[in-house]
C-alpha cells in the first residue's frame, strides 16, 4: 500500500544538538502506528518535521505523496500537541478550539458556516464532549483536554493525525476512550501516528510500532518493539532493571 | 458646581473635544490589540516596538512623509534586529529587546535634539493630547480606523496564532505572516497612541486593558468588548481629571487605567484575589472539575 507518510534520510539539528539523525520511515494509512522513545529521543521533532514546522538539514518528507506544504494547504494533517505546548488558561472554549480545525477551509475572516458548526458539533459528540462545548479549556481534566484537540482534528477531517503523547497525565478511562477513537479513525482509512511513553497501552493501541532514538531503532510489530533487546538500547537499562539504576 | 457642569464645561473648548476624541480613539484600538499581546506574552515586545518607532517618526517628520510610514519602517527594523541578535548570539531575547529598543529610542531623542522646531516631536515623546490640531485628529482617526479594521477582520486568525501557531501552520495558515501583521499593527497603533500619551507611556495602553479584561472573563470574545470599553472610559475620566486638576493628561489616563486594573485584581469576581478566596472550592477528588464534584 502507498505510504501516507514517507520520511527519507531526515536529519535535524537544534544548534549543536542533533535531534534526528538519518531517519527513514514509512507510515501506512488505515493503521495506528505507535512511536516510542525516551525523553529527548526526537519524537516531537519528527512530528514537527512531518508538518514542516522545522526545516530539516538533510532528507525529505512526503505526505500523501506530496510535499508537506502541499499537504498543509489541503488540510491533510491534524496535530494534537503535547500538553506542555498548550496554554490551558487561554480564554477559548472547547467549541472554539474544535472550530479552529475548520479554519483552513473557511474564507478570509474565518467566519463559520452552518456546515462548519455541524461538523464541530459532530466532532465534539464523537469524542464525548458535546456537553462541555461552552467550557473554557482550562476547566477540563487532562484527558478531556486531549480529546478537545482530537475533536479539532476530526472537525478538520484530517486524513493524517499526529498525536504527541496523548496519554500523558490521562487516567485509564480517558485513555481507553482515546484508544477506541483512534482505532475507529484508523478503521476509516486515516493514518494515525501516536507518540507515547505508555508501553502498557501499546498492544491495545497500535498495529505497528516505531522505536526512536534520534534514529529509527526498530520498526515492526508491537510485540517486536516491546522485546527487551529492542527496548534496552532505546530506553537505557533503567526500564528493565530499575533497581540497578541506584 | 453640579456634576453636569463638571462634565459640560470642558466641552466648550475645541481642544478638549479634540483631546477626548483622540484619546478615546487611541484607547479603543490599543485596548483591542492588547488582548492579543497579553495572551501571546508580547508585553515586552509592545514596549520595544512602541519605543522603537521614535527615530522613524522623527525622520518621517524631517523628510515630510506620514509618521506612520516612518513608524512602520523603524518598528520593522527593531523586530529584525531583535531577532538577529537573539538567533545569532548567546544573548537571550529579553536582553536583545532591551538593547534594541533603548538604542533606537535614544537615537530618536538625539535626532529630535538636532532637528529645528522640535516642539511637535517632543510632544511625541511625552504626549500632548491637549494640543492636538484638527489635522492631527484626522491622521489619528485614519490610522486607528485602519488598525481597527484589520484587527476586527483578522481577529479569528490572530487568536489562532496566539493560541496554537503550530496548528495554524499545520492547516496552511502561515503563522509568520500573522505575527508580522500583529507587529505592523503594533507599530501603527504606537503612532496613534504616542500622540496622546507619548511614546513613553504607550506600552501601558497596550498592556493594561487586555490584562484587566483577562482577569474578568474566560471568553476571548468578551475580552474584545471589555478591554476597549474599559479603556475608553478610563481615557475619558483621565482627560477630565487632567482638566480639573490641571495635571498631565497622558499620565492621568494611564494612572486611571492602572487603578482600574488594581481594583479588578483585588476585587474581581473571577480571578481577583478576594474573589478567588471567596469562591475557592473545597477539597475535591483529583481529576474532577468543580461541576462534576458537585453533581
Ligand atoms: N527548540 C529547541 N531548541 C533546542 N533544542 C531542542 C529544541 N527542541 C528540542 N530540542 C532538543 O532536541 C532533542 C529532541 O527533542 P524532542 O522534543 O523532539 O524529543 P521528544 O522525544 O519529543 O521528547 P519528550 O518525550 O520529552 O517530549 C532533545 O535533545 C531536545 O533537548
Ligand atoms: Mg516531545
Amino acid at each position: 500500500m502507498k505510504p501516507a507518510i514517507e520520511v527519507a534520510g531526515l536529519s535535524v539539528h537544534y544548534g549543536e544538538v542533533r535531534a534526528l539523525d538519518d531517519v527513514s520511515l514509512r507510515v501506512s494509512p488505515g493503521r495506528v502506528t505507535g512511536l516510542i522513545g525516551m525523553n529527548g529521543s526526537g519524537k516531537s521533532t519528527l512530528f514537527k518535521s512531518i508538518m514542516g514546522v522545522i526545516r530539516p538539514d538533510r532528507g525529505s518528507v512526503l505526505v500523501a505523496g506530496a510535499t508537506p506544504a502541499a499537504a498543509r494547504r489541503r488540510g491533510l494533517v491534524g496535530y494534537v500537541p503535547q500538553s506542555e505546548d498548550v496554554d490551558r488558561a487561554f480564554p477559548v472554549s472547547v467549541r472554539d478550539v474544535a472550530m479552529m480545525g475548520r479554519y483552513g477551509r473557511l474564507g478570509f475572516t474565518r467566519r463559520a458556516r452552518p456546515q462548519d458548526r455541524a461538523a464541530v458539533a459532530r466532532a465534539l459528540d464523537r469524542v464525548g464532549l458535546a456537553e462541555y462545548a461552552d467550557r473554557q479549556i482550562g476547566q477540563l481534566s487532562g484527558g478531556q483536554a486531549k480529546r478537545v484537540f482530537l475533536a479539532r482534528g476530526i472537525a478538520q477531517d484530517a486524513r493524517i493525525l499526529l498525536l504527541d503523547e496523548p496519554f500523558a497525565g490521562v487516567d485509564k478511562r480517558s485513555e481507553a476512550t482515546i484508544v477506541r477513537l483512534l482505532r475507529e479513525l484508523a478503521a476509516e482509512g486515516r493514518t494515525v501516528l501516536v507518540s507515547t511513553h505508555d508501553l502498557h497501552a501499546l498492544p491495545r493501541l497500535a498495529d505497528e510500532a516505531v522505536v526512536l532514538l534520534r534514529r529509527v531503532v526498530f520498526h515492526g510489530t508491537v510485540s517486536g518493539a516491546l522485546r527487551p533487546e529492542t527496548l534496552a538500547p532505546a530506553f537505557g537499562v533503567d526500564v528493565l532493571a530499575p533497581e540497578r539504576a541506584a | 458646581m453640579s456634576i453636569l457642569e463638571l462634565v459640560l464645561e470642558p466641552l466648550r473648548y475645541g481642544f478638549m473635544v479634540r483631546a477626548l476624541a483622540t484619546t478615546v480613539t487611541a484607547a479603543v484600538v490599543c485596548a483591542l490589540l492588547s488582548c492579543w499581546l497579553v495572551l501571546i506574552g508580547w508585553s515586552l515586545m509592545g514596549d520595544a516596538v512602541s519605543h522603537a518607532v521614535l527615530p522613524g517618526v522623527v525622520i518621517a517628520y524631517i523628510v515630510g512623509v506620514p509618521f506612520a510610514v516612518g513608524a512602520l519602517v523603524s518598528g520593522a527594523l527593531a523586530v529584525a534586529l531583535i531577532g538577529a541578535i537573539r538567533d545569532a548570539s548567546r544573548v537571550k531575547e529579553d536582553a536583545a529587546i532591551g538593547i534594541v529598543f533603548t538604542t533606537l529610542f535614544a537615537l530618536g531623542l538625539v535626532l529630535i535634539s538636532v532637528t529645528p522646531s522640535q516642539t511637535d516631536l517632543n510632544h511625541i515623546v511625552f504626549g500632548n493630547v491637549l494640543g492636538v490640531s484638527a489635522a492631527d485628529v484626522v491622521q489619528i482617526v485614519v490610522l486607528a480606523a485602519v488598525a481597527l479594521a484589520a484587527l476586527v477582520v483578522k481577529r479569528r486568525d490572530l487568536t489562532l496564532y496566539a493560541f496554537d501557531p503550530t496548528h495554524a501552520h499545520a492547516i496552511g495558515i502561515d503563522p509568520k505572516r500573522l505575527g508580522a501583521l500583529l507587529l505592523g499593527l503594533l507599530a501603527l497603533t504606537s503612532v496613534v497612541a504616542s500622540q496622546v500619551v507619548g511614546v513613553i507611556l504607550v506600552v501601558a495602553m497596550l498592556i493594561v486593558p487586555g490584562a484587566t479584561a483577562y482577569l474578568l472573563t474566560d471568553r476571548f470574545g468578551r475580552m474584545l468588548l471589555i478591554a476597549p470599553a474599559m479603556s475608553a472610559l478610563c481615557a475619558v475620566v483621565g482627560i477630565y481629571l487632567s482638566y480639573w486638576l490641571d495635571a498631565s493628561s497622558g499620565g492621568l489616563v494611564v494612572v486611571v487605567q492602572g487603578a482600574v486594573f488594581g481594583l479588578v485584581f483585588l476585587l474581581g469576581p473571577r480571578h481577583g484575589v478576594a474573589g478567588r478566596r471567596l469562591t475557592r472550592p473545597r477539597r475535591r477528588p483529583a481529576g474532577t472539575s468543580p461541576e462534576e464534584a458537585a453533581a
